[in-house]
Parts: structure tokens; sequence; C-alpha cells
């Protein structure tokens, strides 16, 4: 995505495309580990769509269905708050690709 | 109609606001802008005002208030001073940079520690990088001139910038003198309506204001901040002169007084001017050929225009009521100083720091400083290039 220069910008810090945080993929920021979803201990509490910072808990017809791996920073913290007796979410190692080609 | 009133600092002040009638006052009262902020109430609880008014708990909070209520699209101003302003301090700079342009009324007092109520420009010389307009005023006049001008500098849509006007504590605030209150609908008419950009009361429009940025952004965004105060100079010297034209008395960046042929300068802001005024006719009716440079815009700062106006000079001794401690030098010294660089032929230049918490300044010390200019104008030789008038040492 190329960004404006300064004399492009709208004035004063606004920006008249709201709700453009959409194009801002926070998953890219994951480093390492990712929430692994495992529906049959799932008890659909909602307390990782509550939780989670970046609204990256897939939900469809109502029910908790997975994680959202465009928005999902990996930081942890449904997998923590998970009530259920065995986890539902667990935190799992994730291979990354740097800049370079190498991996992580 | 135009009416010759006697009015104080403070009053002054109030009497421009309930002419231009802003959309929100939001202020906190705190000595020596109190009676600002207690006349605005006053004229709102009269009906003369049909603006809100809006007293929060703090300082914090009326400049954030002023934010909120020019974000929705309203022609907004506070008044403050000392411990008031450093309070709104964080808020000073998002004013500056979401590009708000509130008009803020500074009563000047020192700062703390250690507490005091009298007047000095710590204040708002604290606040130099926030990005604010700077406007210092001589006298109530000056006061309520610059007041009214400083809407049409920071609403200008090339400037749309936030600025301040400083008018010395108690000195100015609170000091009777008789000045010309122009008509109300004439000032008016000269501050014009306010046309808001991108108001947020302009709901069809989907839009946020004041997003983070990150390493990505923020540079730019600050790049265009800049932009603002720097294209204020022009704005700055036509709405000055059109104020001549309307009303008589004309503004420039700063106030040249007997400068023609002066060998020797001294400059200093604000109400301090005024006495060096009469130093300077009482030292040229001794054959001394001395002059005054009375900065009236600090920010943004006419460093060209200020440097040309002393070139020519033997010495010059810039009075700045404030400090800053462990810099070279104070405030206003080292812009000019700075200002000077560029020339190859710069008379030299020496600091003196006065008045710091309303210590007077008098006649007489002016003189002292014009002996001592004199000196350095012979040998060309400053030997102390910083020095306290009237401090017990
Ligand atoms: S790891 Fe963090 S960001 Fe990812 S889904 Fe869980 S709470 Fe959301
Ligand atoms: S917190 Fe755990 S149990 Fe509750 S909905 Fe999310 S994954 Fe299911």
């Amino acid at each position: 995505m190329s960004k404006e220069t300064w004399k492009e910008l709208t004035i004063g810090t606004i920006n008249l495309d709201a709700g453009n945080s959409v194009k801002n993929l926070t998953g890219t920021w994951r480093s390492g580990k990712k929430p692994e979803f495992i529906e049959e201990n799932c008890i659909q509490c909602f307390f990782c769509w509550l939780y989670c910072p970046h609204f990256a808990i897939l939900v469809k017809d109502g029910e908790v269905k997975g994680i959202n791996y465009d928005y999902c920073t990996g930081c942890g913290i449904c997998s923590v708050e998970c009530p259920s007796k065995e986890k539902s979410i667990v935190m799992v190692k994730e291979e990354i690709e740097l800049a370079g080609g190498s991996k992580k | 109609m135009s009416t010759l009133k006697t009015l104080n600092g403070n009053q002054t002040i109030a009497e421009a606001v309930r002419q231009i009638d802003p959309d929100v006052v939001a202020a906190y009262p705190i000595t020596p802008s109190t009676a600002i902020v207690e006349t605005i109430a006053k004229f709102r609880a009269d009906g003369l005002i049909s603006g809100e008014f809006v007293c929060p708990e703090s300082e914090h909070s009326a400049m954030s208030v002023c934010i909120g209520a020019a974000s929705a699209g309203g022609r907004v101003m506070t008044a403050t001073a000392s411990q008031g302003l450093a309070l709104m301090w964080e808020m000073l700079y998002i004013a500056a940079g979401l590009r708000l342009p509130i008009v803020a009324a500074i009563a000047n007092r020192s700062l703390s520690a250690p507490i005091n109520i009298h007047g000095d420009h710590s204040d708002t010389m604290g606040a130099r990088d926030s990005g604010w307009i700077q406007i210092y005023s001589e006298g109530c006049q000056e006061a309520y001139d610059n007041f009214i001008q400083a809407f049409r500098i920071a609403e200008h849509l090339d400037v749309r910038t936030p600025v301040l006007v400083g008018l010395d504590g108690f000195i100015i605030s609170h000091s009777l003198e008789v000045i010309q209150v122009e008509d109300d609908a004439k000032v008016k008419k000269f501050v014009g309506e306010y046309k808001p950009v991108y108001p947020l009361f302009d709901t069809d429009r989907k839009m946020t204001v004041g997003p983070i940025d990150f390493t990505d952004y923020y540079f730019e965004h600050k790049r265009s901040q800049i932009e603002g105060i720097e294209n204020a100079p022009p704005v700055i010297e036509a709405v000055g002169k059109e104020f001549g034209k309307t009303f008589g008395r004309e503004y420039g960046f700063f106030e040249e007084y007997r400068m023609d042929d002066a060998e020797t300068c001294i400059v200093v802001m604000s109400s301090a001017a005024g006495t060096c005024k009469d130093a300077i006719d009482e030292l040229r009716s001794e054959g001394k050929k001395i002059g005054l440079l009375k900065p009236r815009v600090f920010r943004p700062f006419p460093h060209q225009k200020i440097a040309e106006a002393l070139k020519k000079t033997k010495a010059v001794a810039v009075l700045d009521r404030s400090s800053s401690p462990g810099a070279f030098g104070a405030p206003l010294f080292t812009e000019i100083r700075s200002a000077l660089y560029d020339y190859q032929e710069r008379p030299p230049i020496v600091n003196y720091v006065y008045g710091l918490g309303g210590r007077d300044i008098m006649v007489e010390h002016f003189k002292d400083v014009a002996q001592k200019l004199e000196k350095i104008a012979e040998t060309g030789k400053v030997e102390e290039w910083l020095g306290y008038i009237n401090l017990r040492e």
C-alpha cells in the first residue's frame, strides 16, 4: 500500500476513510505462537470473544468457530481466559517466514 | 460606535469576548486571569452572550472541552495563567496537532516553586514548542487588539493553528488603562463568520479525529502541522494591516521605537517595553543613540525581520522575563542570537533576565543596560553575556 506524503494528508490528523483499520492486518504481528481452537472442548461461553483485543474470534450462527488469523496477534489472552475443563484454545508453535526467506 | 472606556487587561479581554461571542468558552479561574472568566460568566448570566460557558473541574479539562467543542465545529476560547497553563500542557499539544483554531488569553504569571502569583513569562515560554502561535501585548489596548486579531489568524484556512495572547499578570491584567473599545458590529464584522473544517457535527461524513499514528504516519502529520504555523506570517501581517485600516491601529511582528539611527538597541517584550520607551526618551534627550525593539509575535518567530532590524546596530541587549535553566540564554535571546548567525556583520549581543515573579524593572535599570551597551559598542567586546537585573547579588 503506498502511503501519502505529508502534503497529501487531511488537515489535523483527520481520517476521512473511517473504518479503514480493517486494512491493517495485525495478524502480521504474530511472532512464533498462534492460538488453535479445539471445538469439542468449547462450552460457548464467549469469554475469548469478549477478551480478544483484536476482535479475532470467528463467530458464525451465534457460535464461536475459530480464529481469524488475519487479525490475531497471537497474544494468548483467549487461551488464558478460556474456562472450559480442557482448554478449548491452546497456543501452538507457528513457523514464520522472515523477510529474507529464512524461518524462525 | 467606538468608545473610550477605562478597563483593566482582564476586562478588555472579556469585552472582546462579549463582542465576538464565541460558540463555547471553557475556562477554569486562576490568578491573575480569574476576572476574565468571571466577567464572561457574568455576561452569560446577564444574557449578553449566547455562546456556551463551561467551567469544568480543572484547566486540563477546560482545554479538553475546548478541543472537543472545536472538533465539533465551534469557535472556541479560553483564558488561564501559570499553573493553569502548565496543567493544560498535554492538551495544548493536542489542540495544535489537531489544528484547532482555539484562542487563549494568558495573563502571564510565574511558575512554582516557589509559589508566586505575579507576572513573568515562564508559563507561555514553557509552552513555546507546543505548536501554538504566541502574541504578546504591551498594555490593555494591545491585549484587546491582539485578542480580536487572534481569531482571524487562528481561523485562516492556511493556518488553522491555535493562538495564545499574552498579557502580563497584574501589570496589564489588573491595571486600568483608557482604551478604545470598538463598535460591537464592527468587531463582529472584522472577525467574520467562522467556518469549521471537517466538523464532527457534520454527521453525514464518516471520519475519525485524532487516531493513533505509528512510525509510518506520525512524522508526516507532524510535518503538516509545522506547515500551518509556517504559513502564519503573511496572515499575521495582512490581519495587522487590515486591523489598522479598520480601527486605526496597525500591527506587525514587532515595534521599533526610535530605531532609525540607533547604535545600540534593547529588545524587550510586553509591559516592560512601555517603561523602556521612557528610558529611551530620557537617554535620547541626553544625546544617546539608542532604540527599542519590542517583539509582538514570538511564535512563529520573525527571525529574518528581527535580524534585519538589528544587524546594523553596534550592540544589542535582549531582556527576557523568563529563564531557561542550563540553556545558552533565555528564550528570546537564543532566538535572536541564532537569527543573527547568518549575517557576516552582526552586533555583539548580551542577555539579561529580569522581572521573575513580578520583580520591578524601572527606568534606571534600562539606563544601566544602556550604559553597558555603550561600553560594548565602544570595545566590540562582550565580557559577560548573561546578567540579572534588579537581583540582590
Ligand atoms: S491470541 Fe490474542 S489476538 Fe489471537 S485470538 Fe487470542 S486473544 Fe485474540
Ligand atoms: S473461552 Fe473457550 S470455552 Fe469459552 S467460547 Fe471461547 S473457546 Fe469456547
